[in-house]
């Protein structure tokens, strides 16, 4: 990938690093006598790919989405409702949960994107507030107690998901695929165009692109990528709840992304393992670690510029 | 005399109850350049913006090329054709001068649902964004983010984009602005080259330059057309002295009518 | 169905409009003139709620507390903005957002921290308890009526601040054109600093008013503030007149539509279909509404522009 390719740099050496981790974190582990750092790393680099997937449109496409973590639920219930009615086949269960959540992208997106600024960020929220009350008020499917799943995603014997390792190696697999996927996208004409219109929208209505069926796909694949770590979460834990998709839930995956460095590939992934790495840590010290974290989130937002990968070196271009 | 590629019928636009565009009558012919002059706050980046389709209409008709486009969406009046350069320097800072101008083939190129071949390497946007690069003198500046690079540069980045879109009809907008004499020079020699092949309209403060270039000129004021002609006859004409270059000597009593030098510009 | 339950559940809807005025109209004037995304407004809404029972517990009186709690939060609101919001005005949205994110997450935490218990309550004052007797024999407890006629004293008393008062003519002139305030050379931080105070003393009245129904928990600004931001999409930002109309259509709509969405839905869906889709559609109905108005005019009702 673009920015793994030059490993002398601090940023490629950083993300080597990070991805090496991830890579062997099943052998580490055990090595470690800390097993539980398998489920720890798989819960990081499912929000990751959550994290990734947001990037895409706040990072490259400037759009604050405050409602990103909607679809890691719609990604997630619909796995867990397939379930519930006996339909475990991943086949099915997969390409539905990606479809829906890309569905619900489709429409609130078009709604969303009519509108800019202070008010995107509002009715995002708002939207994603939507879903997760409705998740609440159905009570077939565990209200705000939430859904037990008993058997993970069943692919005809080809992957067995119960097996530690197995899901494992799929999530790894999943983050490795949607930051080349990222990768790939960003940099096409597809993503010039969605790059342009965070750069200066009225300029590229005078050029001649109309940008906004390019910002509303990009909002689709977004929430299909985050739809996928829904259907991980879903997968790994046995059990979605409208936890999963709560505000708060929004806001964190948002504060992955700008810890990590906004507009950079490998950013959210470092925001990710940076968030809940501290997170675990602070709340072992205390249950009131949000009065420590609550602080530290704002510092960074006022004086940490570009994140961690901003402290890694200037980058040539923003482009780049 | 041959038909014109743009014509303005009528146009109106209003703030607040405050006329900025007051039924303005105006064309631009084939190959030529046809200057917009006035003071501040004559209406000259309304009626650009309403020409774009940055600003929408209150009445009247916008004709590109025997086409009613009034109502027509900024994108689609440049793929008819209609480019321009903006007054106040609107690129993309954070990319390269390159990728700026490659943006503006592409979108002349096709759609841009296309997710996987990266764009800085395709040879289909990066040759035609060097060549407008080279036609306005930036091309040794190629690779320079556009955010490290001087007004000057800016300017000549505005018109490059907008000959990347393969334009028929160029609106500048004050491209001389904030530019010293030798950079208004350079620019003056830029848009000349330009009249070979695209028709342009003018909206242009620096008067030497305005002068040289135009086929024709029009005076507006408070959103008006007080009067429109070729270069001398406006020169001549007592209303654009008294109204623009505030010579209230010129009202002299031979004045003409104050429909001005040319009956097309008032309706 | 009866109607006095009818009329029941809309002065509900009405009172539960009121309240989300009181968060919205702060929002919507801190959105407009600084241009300021604030999350953290639900927390003063909660420190509101949290003030007043405090002082309750102190002095045993509802009037005493209300009126210690109202300076109480127009002066947190100050130090609120003083301390971290001013250095916000700069910066963009994003950056706003998630800073005031942090603030809610130290608010919520300062709660549980100084009031370990879950929550704080406090009763209704005996003097307005009982209900009285509105025409056609509806019953309509005296308390909440009195949260319908405060609330409506607020809109105003806004309305004239707002249309009568040169600080309302700078507030309007403020939310229409920020930087004219400045090079009219009007001391932009002080009014500001007044605004977003006044702002918090609305939406800690709300969470005053509420303390004896709901009584104040950790957590409780954030279900509000966020059917607040759907009150001001449709109201249109920067303006009260928008914020309270959004407010009273967003609430009734709401209780109205948990009351009688079931019922409305048996004339066309058997029995149990309908009960199984109520509660859920009731409960999206609000950001419908929000869709419908965005899809037609995505500025909101009333633009700050023109009202």
């Amino acid at each position: 990938m673009g920015e793994l390719a030059s490993l002398r740099t601090p940023r490629g050496i950083f993300a080597t690093v990070i991805l090496g981790l991830c890579a062997f974190m099943p052998v580490l582990a055990p090595a470690l006598d800390e097993p539980f750092y398998i489920t720890v790393f798989a819960r990081i680099m499912i929000w990751a790919i959550a994290a990734v997937s947001l990037n895409l449109i706040l990072g490259y496409g400037g759009m604050v989405s405050f409602g990103h973590a909607c679809y890691l639920g719609i990604g997630g219930y619909v796995v867990g409702i397939m379930a519930f009615h006996g339909v475990t086949n991943g086949f099915i269960q997969w390409p539905l949960a990606l479809l829906a959540s890309g569905l619900a992208a489709l429409v609130f997106g078009a709604i969303c994107l009519r509108t800019r600024g202070v008010y995107f960020i509002m009715i995002t929220l708002a939207f994603a507030q939507m879903i997760y009350y409705l998740s609440i008020s159905v009570e077939k499917y565990g209200s705000d107690d939430g859904l037990t799943i008993d058997f993970r995603s069943e692919f005809g014997g080809l992957i067995d998901l119960e097996e530690r390792t197995v899901i494992y190696y799929v999530i790894f697999f999943c983050l490795v695929g949607s930051l080349y996927l990222v990768h790939r996208v960003v940099n096409s004409r597809f993503g010039m165009v969605v790059r342009g219109s965070k750069s200066n929208d009225a300029r590229m209505h005078a050029i001649g692109h109309p940008t906004y069926r390019y910002r509303l796909a990009c909002f689709v694949i977004a929430g299909m990528i985050c739809g996928l770590a829904g259907i991980l979460q879903a997968n790994l834990e046995k059990f979605v709840s409208p936890d999963m998709m709560y505000w708060p839930r929004s806001g964190e995956l948002i504060f992955m992304v700008v810890l990590g460095g906004m507009g950079t590939l490998f950013g959210p992934v470092a925001g990710a393992l940076v968030f809940l790495l501290l997170a675990d840590t602070l709340s072992g010290f205390t249950e009131h670690w949000h009065i420590i974290f609550g602080p530290f989130l704002i510092l960074v937002v006022l004086f940490v510029h570009g994140g961690i990968d901003g402290l890694l070196g200037r980058r040539e271009a923003a482009g780049g | 005399m041959a038909e014109p590629l743009l014509k303005v019928e009528g146009l109106n636009k209003s703030f607040g109850g405050i006329l900025a565009t007051d039924n303005l009558f105006l064309d631009v012919l084939p190959g030529e350049i046809h200057a917009v002059i006035g003071p501040n706050g004559a209406g000259k980046t309304t009626m650009i913006a309403q020409l774009t389709g940055a600003l929408k209409t209150d009445s009247g008709k916008i004709i590109f090329d025997g086409r009613n486009i009034t109502r027509e969406p900024s994108h689609v009046r440049s793929h008819l054709g209609l480019a321009r350069s903006f007054q106040i320097t609107s690129v993309f800072l954070d990319m390269t001068n390159l990728d700026n101008t490659a943006l503006a083939v592409q979108a002349h190129d096709g759609h841009s649902f296309r997710f996987w071949r990266p764009a800085r390497r395709d040879p289909a946007l990066r040759e035609p964004a060097l060549r407008a690069l080279e036609r306005v003198g930036l091309d040794h500046r190629a690779d320079v983010v556009a955010a490290n690079c001087s007004h000057g540069e800016h300017r000549q980045l505005e018109i490059a984009m907008a000959l990347a879109t393969k334009p028929r009809m160029l609106l500048l907008d004050e491209p001389m602005a904030g530019m010293g004499p030798e950079e208004s020079a350079q620019m003056v020699e830029i848009i000349r080259g330009l009249k070979d092949e695209h028709s342009i309209l003018l909206v242009e403060h620096d008067m030497d330059a305005v002068f040289s270039l135009a086929d024709r000129i029009t005076v507006l004021v408070y959103g008006r057309a007080i009067a429109s002609g070729a270069p001398d006859e406006i020169r001549a004409n007592p209303d654009v002295r008294e109204a623009y270059l505030g010579e209230e000597t010129a009202a002299a009593p031979d004045a003409p009518t104050p429909e001005g030098a040319d009956s097309r510009a008032r309706g | 169905m009866s109607w006095v339950f009818f009329t029941e559940q809309f002065l509900n809807g009405f009172q539960l409009g009121i309240l989300l005025f009181l968060l919205a109209a702060g929002l919507t004037l801190v959105f407009g003139i600084m241009d300021l995304v604030n999350l953290a407004h639900g927390s003063l809404y909660m420190m509101g709620a949290f003030f007043c029972a405090q002082f309750y517990d102190w002095t045993d009186s509802f009037l005493f507390a209300i009126v210690l709690a109202v300076p109480a939060t127009f002066l947190l609101g100050i130090l609120v903005e003083v301390v971290t919001l001013r250095t916000l005005y700069t910066r963009n949205h994003l950056d706003q957002v998630l800073a005031t994110f942090g603030l809610i997450l130290i608010f919520n935490e300062i709660v549980l921290l100084v009031w370990p218990l879950e929550g704080l309550s406090m009763p209704v004052p005996t003097y307005l308890l009982g209900s009285v007797n509105l025409l056609f024999g509806i019953e309509y407890p005296i308390y909440r009526l009195l949260i319908i006629l405060v609330g409506l004293a607020v809109a105003v008393a806004l309305y004239f601040l707002v249309g009568r008062t040169r600080m309302g003519m700078l507030i309007r002139a403020g939310a229409s054109n920020r930087r004219m305030l400045g090079a009219l050379g009007i001391d932009v931080k002080r009014l500001y600093t007044l605004v977003f105070g006044l702002g918090a003393l609305l939406a800690g009245l709300g969470g005053m008013m509420m303390a004896p129904i709901l009584s104040a928990s950790s957590g409780m600004g954030e279900s509000v503030l966020i059917l607040a931001f759907v009150v001001i999409v449709i109201g249109g930002i920067g303006s009260i007149r928008g914020a309270f109309i959004g407010a009273i259509i967003a609430g009734v709509i709401d209780t109205m539509g948990r009351s009688f969405l079931d019922v409305f839905l048996l004339l066309f869906l058997p029995a149990n279909a309908a009960e199984a889709a109520g509660p859920a559609l009731s409960s999206m109905l609000i950001y419908v509404l929000m869709a419908a108005v965005l899809t037609f005019r995505p500025q909101g009702l009333f633009p700050a522009k023109t009202g």
